[in-house]
């Protein structure tokens, strides 16, 4: 058969059943393929789209997403989204065209050296040499992309080659022997961190993206509740423990809960799931939780003591490393009343420092009540995805996830244009579900394009506009550390969203007051197809609390 | 705030670990490779983004065919070692590492010198080469190629000792490495 029918197979014993793409002249033999695979194709409007659809459909699915596109600029659009899943380890396969052999390093039409532009941001990369080559190497895309730390592969396919006849049998043995992810973890490590565990006086677990992508979260509940872990999120981990809880801290870091980072300020003992310790996570690196030892549980070998040294690492799948250090820490019968100091430390902190705002005593909509608004209205059920800026991190403060792979955003990279195309892969993979995108009014405008994509396939997303007429975080870090000198931060009220969502084939509609808010948004819930909302909120409202930047903790402001 | 724990929190302490700690010697690292395009690239890339300076690299065929051995040099007094290599074991097409112990290590390297000589001093030169068992293999009137093969410190030696009669241009190989005794490398 061809080598792009070949592709075909591959992909449905891969277990896939929808492909993000945009056809071009260098995979028009794929593109030909699709149309006798039985494999839904949903045509998006450019690949970035595509990109962070796949990277929304794998979030939200657990499944690995894919996203097609062709040489040269269909390959260079996806360079966003296949660094965003990169930074977020999103698995996602990219199979992106490349102009014919003998035309590679020529300059031919169309021709970009895909696979050395992206080397830096892909966990890896295959450039097909042979078409013999091609079955083989896509089933070995899909199994480095979704095993271990999971991340975006690329297999480049040249066109001349993807019209080879090549036999092709299915495979089943993937085996590459300069990849081999350790998953059990170290037993004596485990038992060792048992120990520290119920020792500790003042612990803290800080569970990060990691945990929701090893489908850990049941175990994360059962180590915390083995006895009364404190437990915080980071911004990608958020899901992964059922909040609200008893011994839910909230989200910690940048704009994290002051209980949250001020628990981890005190802590004697922090265990590390699934987190890479960020720089928006520690702050001013030699000041984070100077009291604290460190278990770290990370797949990646790479990420133990990267940024903070680890006291007791263990390297392997948090899954199966957090149900057995939940074994092991009951084995050691730990005396459970020595938390109590600890808790009524942070209960205090809780107590003293919710997280708060100043409604408007008129009807204008502050940002954080829009959010509170719209986790009214779903009743919390809902897949909620987001921009990047201040919309996000109000959304990650004010709706609560109780469930892992319902809150999909870009954490590492901060793609802006994230969301709506993300959304609308997510409602791909999961139908059934509600699955609304807070985004910003500068956020939105970077993949707007989808939404016609969303309005031919009928895929129903719910688009919440936080429209304060500003690059929102932008203008704050502006006001609060440039002397409130605004530099190119003003959007105006340009486009008029609900003009726009009409011109695409969606629903437009504009919200102004908070009183009806509720009942407008269950309103746009209930509309059939993709639904636009130009929420106006309060223009200069600032995300707080906040540790500015490359400061501590102990510094949270607001 | 910071009391101390119990007997196992203080035992902890003896776990610090060292992380991103240069170590201050020089490293030679030795890795295994898939021989197939771009190998090479990705591992340099690793280095590059990280701001490090490799100091000599050398890429050759190993016994099988699929397979290449890199060596690579670089300097442990100028950068954390731990986090490249920890990197270099994340490639897909890189089989194994090892960051060889000196004292435990067979290292050589190939050197080329193209010394500028005439008459009198053409004899003195060949006979640092003797003392080096270096071996002449070019010589026109006013100039002489010698090969040098050892160790890097040798070859620096060497250097020394030739350069005043005139160094037109030198050439080296790197380093290339093999751990003594049975155990592969």
């Amino acid at each position: 058969m061809r080598a792009v029918d070949a592709v075909m197979e591959c992909l449905k014993a891969e277990g896939v059943d929808v492909v993000f793409g945009l056809p071009g002249g260098a995979n028009l033999p794929t593109y030909d393929a699709f149309v006798d695979a039985g494999i839904r194709h949903v045509l998006v409007r450019h690949e970035a789209g595509g990109g962070h659809a796949a990277e929304g459909y794998a979030k939200a699915t657990g499944k690995v997403g894919v996203s097609l596109g062709t040489s040269g600029p269909g390959a260079t659009n996806l360079v966003t989204p296949i660094c965003d899943a990169m930074m977020d380890s999103v698995p996602t396969v990219f199979i992106t065209g490349q102009v014919r052999t003998d035309l590679l390093g020529t300059d031919g039409f169309q021709e970009a050296d895909t696979i050395g532009i992206t080397m830096p941001i892909v966990k890896h990369s295959f450039m097909i040499q042979h078409p013999l080559e091609i079955p083989r190497t896509i089933h070995e895309a899909f199994y480095v992309a979704r095993t271990g730390r999971p991340g975006p592969v690329i297999v480049d396919v040249p066109v001349d080659l993807s019209r080879a006849d090549v036999p092709y049998e299915p495979v089943s043995d993937v085996h590459l022997p300069g990849y081999q992810p350790t998953t059990d973890g170290n037993a004596k490590q485990i038992r060792q961190a048992a120990k520290a565990l119920a020792a500790a006086r003042r612990p803290v677990i800080y569970a990060g993206g990691g945990v929701v992508a090893a489908n850990a979260s049941r175990e994360l509940l059962e180590l915390a509740t083995a006895d009364r872990f404190p437990v915080t999120c980071t911004l990608m981990g958020l899901g992964a423990f059922p909040a609200p809880h008893d011994q839910w801290l909230g989200m910690l870091g940048m704009h994290g809960t002051r209980a949250a980072n001020y628990a981890m300020d005190e802590a004697d003992l922090i265990v590390a799931v699934g987190a890479r310790f960020d720089d928006r996570i520690t702050g001013k690196l030699s000041e984070f939780a100077p009291r604290a030892k460190f278990i770290h549980i990370d797949v990646d070998p790479a990420e133990i003591s990267k940024n903070v040294p680890a006291h007791i690492p263990i390297v392997g799948d948090a899954r199966n490393i957090l149900a057995k250090l939940a074994v092991e820490y009951r084995a050691q019968e730990a005396d459970g009343a020595r938390l109590e100091e600890w808790w009524q430390r942070i209960r205090a902190w809780q107590e003293r420092h919710p997280l708060r705002y100043e409604d408007s005593t008129d009807s204008e909509i502050r940002p954080q009540r829009m959010v509170q608004a719209l986790y009214e209205a779903t009743g919390g059920d809902a897949i909620v995805t987001s921009d990047v800026g201040q919309h996000q991190m109000w959304a990650a403060q004010y709706f609560h996830f109780n469930r892992p792979r319902r809150w999909i955003n870009s954490g590492g990279l901060g793609t802006m244009g994230f969301g709506l195309p993300a959304a609308m892969g997510a409602k791909v993979g999961c139908p059934d579900e509600t699955v609304v995108c807070i985004a910003g009014d500068g956020s939105v405008q970077m993949n707007m394009q989808e939404l016609a994509t969303c309005a031919q396939d009928g895929i129903a997303i719910k688009v919440f506009i936080m429209n304060n007429g500003y690059l929102g975080m932008v203008r704050q870090w502006q006001e609060l550390f440039w002397d409130k000198r605004y530099s190119h931060v003003d959007m105006g009220s340009y486009p008029d969203f609900v003009k726009l969502a009409d011109a695409y084939g969606a629903t437009g509609m504009r919200f102004t007051d908070k009183n009806t808010l509720v009942d407008d948004m269950r309103e746009a819930l209930a509309t059939e197809g993709p639904v636009l909302v130009d929420v106006r909120v309060t223009q200069e409202e600032n995300v707080y609390p906040m540790i500015p930047a490359g400061q501590a903790a102990r510094d949270m402001v607001g | 705030m910071g009391e101390p724990g119990t007997k196992e929190i203080l035992s902890l302490e003896e776990l610090d670990a060292v992380a991103g700690l240069r170590t201050g010697r020089k490293h030679v690292l030795s890795i295994l490779v898939e021989n197939k395009p771009g190998v090479l690239t990705r591992i340099a890339g690793l280095f590059a983004r990280r701001g490090f300076n490799i100091d000599t690299l050398t890429v050759g065929p190993t016994d099988e065919d699929r397979l290449s051995r890199i060596t690579l040099t670089v300097d442990g007094a100028l950068h954390p070692i731990d986090q490249v290599t920890k990197q270099l074991h994340k490639l897909v097409n890189v089989l194994k590492i090892r960051d060889l112990e000196p004292s435990d290590t067979v290292a050589r390297e190939l050197a080329l010198f193209k010394v500028a000589v005439d008459g009198a001093q053409r004899a003195e030169v060949m006979q640092i080469c003797e003392i080096f068992r270096g071996k002449v293999v070019d010589v026109t009137r006013r100039s002489m190629i010698v090969e040098i093969t050892g160790t890097t410190d040798k070859i620096e030696a060497f250097e020394k000792m030739v350069r005043p009669f005139g160094l037109i241009e030198m050439m080296r190989t790197g380093e290339i490495a093999i751990s003594r005794g049975r155990s592969e490398t």
